[in-house]
């Protein structure tokens, strides 16, 4: 199959300077494909995301998209200023109008029902990365590009979010981009993982990086919770109810669905 | 025929034209106010309305008609600042220096004009009960130029203001939205100059602008909202500048800021 997108050789510099961010990065993603990448803070993801969504000027290298791409994108944080009145009913309108019934259809999908007429700048964070991804999958987007989507979730969110993005992806068939640092959670859910420091590290199946000496480098202890919840997981396959999805569709299970989870409180 | 020799003769009346042209000012000021309060770019306003009066001075010592010397110093000032703030200054710094060296400059200018300084008043409060036939030409003219524009690039516009990336995304140029904002920006002030004057434009963009936010829910029925406030704003400045002597420009700034304050106040009951 053709790549959606394929980068080469890309390298980009700080804005002004010569200083890399990137270098020499090879990049693709096929149709239907989850990729992750993952990296520390300032490892060049976002600048990744943005230089294949063409937003910044490349330095090295060449990115090339499929004539006629769509990409629904949702950036990191973002901000939308209190002095702008705007209903969630007309954001799914920029910049391109939907009906009403489009607009309802696709709240109900990411699970907001109903908040048409509710401001904007008043929905939890939870509503509103929902309402992000609402946006993202108007006009049948072939390619989802989403970074750090959970940013401000709390964890029973943040699995519940990449729950959802899983079976997007099965009822659509659209690729999908992750940046993200909620490594544990994030990882399963991939085909792939790009694990990114200024330049690619490392690269593979969510198993095969997580036992990389250089992605354990780069995250320590943290690794090993993910490798010990891959491995996990993958134990039980079969058995979705013994799933780490706590506190997100179980109810009951236990009290305190953090507790449940030492390593759950990684994302601060 | 009648009708039209009616509503030309109506024209003779100052206070009709008076009426009108502050009209003309709230059909551009209240949406293009809007924007400025949304790109908190009241600095921003301010600097290219303040060049205004070194436009004046320069129209008076070449005898170009004072739209056109207003017009010309706003657009190059707006342009200035626009490409400055892109360079990633310190902006608030930056538009403060901008806006008072712009003020002084002009007045500086106008100094060294003769008979301007006379007149300089008129130009910083506006003298909007002295509009003449030809000065509303220009004030419809521009304020209707400045409102298409708007409403053309109205989708693209609304959408680089909510969020940059999310509109560039969509393949939305931003940058060129905020030039299409300067320019009308720019237009603005030619328009509202002889209305309420270069220390009061700004005032007209961003009062009626905040007193429409507590009522408005999407940023149309704001722009509307605002548009109306402007409007009500003339109807009660100029009764009040007619009945108690009061100077017109600042009295309609006055209304304005009172519908802010009610709405301030007496919202959400």
């Amino acid at each position: 199959m053709t790549a959606l997108i394929r980068a080469e050789r890309l390298g980009i510099h700080r804005p002004g300077t010569t200083e890399p961010v990137l270098d020499n990065v090879n990049f693709s993603i096929e149709p239907g494909e989850i990729v992750t990448v993952v990296g520390p803070n300032g490892s060049g993801k976002s600048s990744l995301v943005r230089a294949l969504l063409g937003h910044v000027a490349l330095a090295a290298g060449r990115v090339m998209r499929l004539t006629g791409l769509r990409i629904g994108y949702v950036p990191q944080r973002v901000h939308i200023d209190t002095a702008m009145p705007m209903t969630v009913r007309r954001f799914l309108s920029l910049p391109r109008r939907v009906a009403d019934a489009e607009a309802a259809a696709m709240l109900r999908r990411v699970g907001v029902e109903g908040v048409e007429q509710r401001q904007i700048t008043q929905l939890s964070g939870g509503q509103f990365q929902r309402v992000l991804l609402a946006r993202a999958l108007l006009h049948d987007p072939q390619l989802l590009v989403l970074d750090e989507p959970t940013q401000g979730l709390d964890q029973p969110g943040i699995v519940a979010f990449y729950k959802l993005i899983e079976q997007i992806r099965a009822e659509t068939g659209a690729a999908i981009l992750l940046v993200s640092h909620d490594l544990l959670v994030v990882m399963r859910a991939s085909d792939r993982v790009l694990c990114l420091n200024g330049h690619i590290c490392c690269e593979g199946t969510p198993q095969q990086v997580s036992s990389a000496p250089e992605y354990r480098a780069l995250f320590g202890a943290e690794s090993e919770g993910t490798l010990a919840l891959y491995r996990h997981h993958h134990d039980h396959d079969h058995d979705h109810d013994h799933d780490h999805d706590h506190g997100a569709d179980h109810h009951g299970d236990h009290g305190h669905p953090h507790d449940a989870h030492p390593r759950g409180h990684h994302h601060a | 025929m009648m009708r039209i020799r009616g509503v030309i003769t109506m024209l003779d009346d100052f206070l009709v034209r008076a009426v009108l042209a502050g009209l003309g000012l709230a059909i551009a000021a209240g949406p293009l106010g809007c924007f400025v309060v949304w790109r908190r770019m009241a600095y921003f306003g301010d600097s290219t309305a303040h060049a205004a009066i070194l436009g004046v001075a320069l129209s008076f010592a070449f005898g170009v008609s004072i739209y056109a010397g207003t017009l010309a110093v706003a657009l190059a000032m707006a342009l200035l600042v626009s490409a400055l703030v892109g360079r990633g200054h310190a902006m608030d710094t930056l538009l403060g220096v901008a806006a008072h060296s712009a003020l002084a400059l002009g007045l500086v200018a106008a100094s060294f004009v003769p008979g301007l300084r006379v007149d300089l008043t008129a130009f910083l409060f506006g003298d909007i009960l002295a509009v003449g036939r030809a000065d509303l030409a220009w004030i419809w003219g521009g304020a209707l130029l400045v409102l298409g524009l708007l409403i053309w690039r109205w989708q693209r516009l609304v959408s680089a203001t909510v969020n940059e990336e999310l509109a560039m995304a969509a393949g939305i140029d931003t940058r060129l939205e905020r030039l299409i904002l300067a320019v009308a920006l720019a237009l603005v002030v030619a328009v509202a100059i002889r209305i309420v004057g270069a220390l009061l434009i700004s005032a007209m963009l961003i009062v009626p602008a905040a007193a429409a936010r507590t009522w408005s829910r999407t940023p149309e029925q704001m722009a509307m909202i605002a548009t109306g406030v402007a409007a009500l704003s003339v109807a009660a400045g100029l009764w009040s500048s007619l009945r108690l002597d009061s100077p017109a420009g600042p009295s309609i700034v006055v209304a304005a800021a009172g519908v802010f304050a009610f709405g301030a106040i007496f919202r959400k009951g």
